[in-house]
């Protein structure tokens, strides 16, 4: 099936079998790896992306379902030297170590941040706690999340 | 001592590429032509193969080849015995690695059977589909107890009872002193199953180059430079045709180190059959499977003690669950039996253990390592014993530490890196000092648990220490070198699974050489760049490579010294490195900067005094000559409720010694998530198996991991002890935080329910088993 999208800006078009899932089609056919798969079954939230905007699993989503869509990836959210305000926090309140969950993570936090700019502890714990992390038991994450709530105001 | 870099808390210089999705994880490499590999793996845990059928499969189109253990002729071989049996007296080790593909029996659920190459994985996966396999089911062997026994199964047809090994360590003599104690307690104690669960899943990529002659292989190893030498030596190429990358990697925590994986073999040995890259990505439900697990073991466990609460003699007879193989050797139930002695002087000490092979998966070290049952049994002890004697946890642990100066501290029994086990350096009273204090702990049981209780609240406190055999050999190293840029390179053998290597050793580069740490290049685990050392493991980083790290840069730092020395007619003596320059002290007009110097250090034309090396670099090898002790005290307070009995964790104190400390961001990093994977194997986390051997819940709706719901803010404090056996006085801090948290959960529990005489002899727990613990005995005015 033919199909067009539009990612982190640029627009494309492939031909995609119906099976093929939108984060195979992201890593393997537009060459965006930093989307990564930790389960394929919709519980890590490493694949997070944004689907017009709002974070979804491309793990359990076809990427046929997205023709036409505009999508993020975190590759269009900053670069090495420009990185997001949250890569920043991210980075200054150690709130990574292996790296790979990282992407998922910020992900889920660029919509949640807009539309919740002065989150409470508790509330980032809620919207980080479907999004899994083996090495930094989140803490760091969740102050990253204050500090970059601080410098996006 | 006042340090620029070394010590300070110094953001890490890998986070720019991955956070922004520009690092490369070994399933990001994309060659052309790459074919794809997807394994049939066997529904059931023990059964004999009566025939494969795989001509369905073959007619698929764009499949490219399907192999079974016939297909792979001589290729096929068990794997190497990564870690033979240590020199203890009277052990028994009966021997029985991995196979690449299974060829006559089954030995656990999801072992590999037949390999399909295919343009996509996609299409890989169809025509694993189309494979048939008749298998006749053989009963499983599931129990480990049972395992011993006449009337079970057996694993392999000629290893008798299904016994692995059977290993028995004594000091001084425990039957000597049972009659003489004033009170002996026994138990029983259960540590069961769980796996590591590294979100990243294993993955090889390989590409054999036909015209250069060269294999390429992408692996998510902890251990790059091992599987070069195995791979090289298995394919019959030299070791300089091999080259081995691990990229960065999500995560490894001890499986991702189990030289060899089936797929580890596999993908380059096809790679080069077919002379195009091939590639293969676990799943998730395959890492389940087929990715090695830890824990199992059953304790029978006894502790005498005198009047005052002072430990006369442990005596702890366990069986552990070595799975179907066991590549890995003793190193797990040595380290529970070595780590079970703990902080504690313990005069007396009969341990004895037999590793059974199981029809389960493989089990081999993941964080912790078999640390945590030993540490588990001995809290657990102590805690018992200190209810009979009406002594405080924290009384009874006081008693029996190993005073500030008797270390070095002789164990009288061999470790697991085949050393006598001697605590190099320790000093248990302050940190149990400090948690106590942070804890508020006499505040908690006088005043804060009796008003909670009265509100119908159910609140305990725990507090536990440990021991983490850390930094052990054999050996690695390090070059560190200058550009004629200024910037300066480090490259090291190991692998890098988000410890902040990156960062931490080039802080301990930067120290030296006075340069800051953003210039310096580090580079990990890629076999071209560094081509000796063992791999990333047993908390040895920041100790065996960080030392060797500091080692090259003391010998590039006297390099530099003695080329300056020449060109400013100065003694090497009155010079010195600062700022990126050499001058002669306190002149800063004979500044050259070591840029510079490193470009005269490479003449292009002219002559050299005989003997000269060129430029300014330098490889140093460390080797210690035993492992490091480090040691800690966890301390927690938790909520029960009584209606779901979810825990609660109030609060959480970790108070930790792990010597000299090189970035103390990454290292509570390290701690915090450490606890968290504690938690998840003390509340969350269990393997469950029915009696045919299959596993019941692989995937993650199913098995537990916790989440920023249930991890709570690890509070804590440092203690600095540092290490006498390397230069930076280091020790190792890689699995402290996830050691002795299920000892930590036990107590805590025990206590918010002090009036039931509940007992915690077992981990896992979760809301359902703590609830049949609890209705056990009492009923539910009691709760």
């Amino acid at each position: 099936m033919k199909i067009s999208l539009t990612v982190n800006g640029q627009k494309y078009e492939r031909d995609v079998e119906p099976r093929m899932l939108l984060s195979d089609f992201l890593r393997h056919d537009l060459e965006l790896t930093g989307t990564h798969v930790g389960c394929e079954h919709g519980v890590c939230g490493a694949c997070t992306v944004l689907l017009n905007g709002e974070a979804v699993r491309a793990c359990i989503i076809f990427a046929v379902q997205v023709d036409g869509e505009e999508l993020t990836t975190v590759e269009g959210i900053g670069n090495v030297d420009n990185l997001h305000p949250i890569q920043e926090a991210f980075r200054e309140k150690h709130a990574l170590q292996c790296g790979f969950c990282t992407p998922g993570f910020l992900m889920t936090l660029v919509p949640f941040l807009k539309e919740n700019p002065d989150p409470s502890e508790h509330e980032i714990r809620e919207a980080l706690s479907g999004n899994l992390c083996r090495c930094t038991g989140y803490q760091n994450i969740v102050d990253a999340v204050k500090l970059a709530a601080k410098s996006l105001t | 001592m006042a340090t620029r870099y070394f010590g300070q808390r110094i953001r890490r210089n890998e986070d720019p590429r991955l956070l922004t999705g520009q690092a490369l994880f070994t399933d990001d490499v994309n060659l052309p032509n790459t074919l794809h590999v997807a394994f049939y793996r066997s529904d059931y845990a023990h059964g004999k193969i009566l025939s494969i059928d795989t001509e369905e499969a073959k007619k698929r189109p764009g499949v490219i080849g399907v192999y079974t253990a016939e297909d792979l002729g001589d290729y096929w071989q068990r794997g190497p015995l990564l870690v033979p049996p240590p020199p203890i007296k009277d052990i028994v080790f009966n021997e029985r690695t991995q196979v690449p593909l299974a060829k006559d029996k089954i030995c656990h659920a999801g072992e590999a059977v037949v390999m399909v190459v295919a343009e996509s994985r996609y299409i890989a996966e169809d025509a694993v589909e189309d494979i048939e396999v008749d298998i006749d089911f053989l009963d499983a062997v599931v129990d480990i107890e049972k395992a011993m026994t006449d009337e079970s199964p057996l694993v392999h047809d000629d290893i008798e009872k299904n016994i692995a090994a059977h290993v028995v360590q004594e000091k001084g003599s425990y039957s000597s002193i049972r009659d003489k104690a004033h009170t002996v307690i026994s138990r029983k104690f259960i540590y069961d199953r769980g796996t590591a669960a590294a979100m990243e899943n294993r993955g090889v990529v390989a590409n054999w180059d036909e015209r250069n002659q060269q294999l390429t292989v992408w692996d998510t190893t902890q251990a790059p430079i091992p599987i070069r030498n195995g791979l090289a030596a298995m394919l019959g190429l030299s070791q300089s045709q091999v080259r081995v990358i691990a990229p960065f990697i999500g995560g490894g925590f001890g499986p991702k180190i189990m030289m060899f994986y089936p797929e580890e073999v596999l993908i380059p040995w096809v790679s080069k059959q077919l002379k195009r890259p091939v590639k293969w990505i676990e799943d998730r439900e395959e890492n389940f499977f087929s990715t090695t697990h830890e824990r199992g073991q059953v304790h029978e466990a006894e502790i005498a003690v005198a009047e005052d609460g002072k430990i006369l003699g442990i005596h702890d007879v366990f069986v552990h669950d070595a799975g179907a193989y066991a590549p890995y050797g003793l190193t797990v139930p040595i380290n529970s039996q070595c780590t079970l002695l703990g902080c504690y002087d313990v005069p007396n000490y009969y341990s004895e253990f037999t590793a059974v092979f199981t029809n389960k998966p493989i089990v081999t070290p993941y964080r912790g390592a078999g640390r945590q049952h030993g540490v588990f049994v001995m809290e657990r002890l102590l805690d018992l014993a200190a209810q009979k004697l009406g002594m405080t946890p924290v009384e009874i642990r006081r008693k029996n530490f190993i005073p500030q100066d008797a270390f070095p501290y002789d164990n009288e029994i061999i470790y697991q890196d085949f050393s006598p086990l001697v605590y190099d350096s320790g000093n248990y009273e302050p940190a149990l000092k400090r948690a106590v204090e942070l804890i508020e702990y006499d505040k908690f049981i006088k005043e804060e648990q009796p008003r909670l209780l009265q509100e119908g609240k159910r609140v305990g406190i725990g507090i536990v220490s440990y021991v983490e055999g850390t930094g052990i050999g054999p050996y690695e190293g390090a070059k560190v070198s200058i550009d004629p840029s200024g910037k300066v390179s480090l490259v090291t053998g190991i692998g890098t699974q988000g410890q902040g290597h990156f960062t931490s050793f080039a802080q301990i580069v930067s120290e030296v050489l006075d340069v800051p740490v953003e210039d310096v290049r580090v580079v990990t685990g890629d076999t071209l760049e560094f081509g000796w050392g063992a791999g990333t493991f047993a908390s040895r980083g920041a100790v065996v490579a960080g030392s060797a790290c500091h080692e090259a840069a003391l010998a590039v730092k006297k390099k530099i010294h003695k080329l300056a020395s020449e060109i400013l007619e100065a003694s090497e003596d009155d010079l010195e490195v600062s700022g990126g320059n050499v001058q002669v002290k306190g002149v800063p007009d004979t500044a050259i900067s070591l840029g510079e110097l490193a470009a005269k250090a490479n003449p292009l034309r002219g002559a050299v005094k005989p003997g000269t090396e060129p430029g300014l670099e330098a490889t140093s090898y460390f080797g210690p000559s035993r492992g490091t002790t480090a040691s800690g005290v966890h301390a927690m307070i938790v909520s029960v409720d009584p209606e779901t009995f979810l825990v609660n964790i109030e609060r959480y104190i970790v108070v930790h010694d792990c010597g000299r400390v090189i970035n103390p961001m990454i290292l509570d990093g390290q701690i915090q998530g450490g606890v968290a994977q504690g938690i998840g194997n003390a509340f969350y986390e269990q393997l469950f198996f029915d009696e045919n051997g299959q596993l019941l819940n692989a995937s993650f709706m199913d098995y537990l991991l916790p989440t920023s719901l249930d991890v709570p803010k690890i509070e804590g404090d440092h203690i600095e002890t540092p290490s006498p056996l390397n230069p930076l006085g280091v020790k190792g801090a890689g699995e402290a935080g996830a050691i002795p948290v299920g000892a930590l959960y036990a107590q805590a529990i025990e206590n918010a329910f002090h009036d039931c005489n509940l007992e915690i002899l077992e981990i896992p727990l979760s809301p359902n088993r703590l609830y049949e613990i609890i209705s056990q005995n009492k009923t539910k005015e009691q709760i």
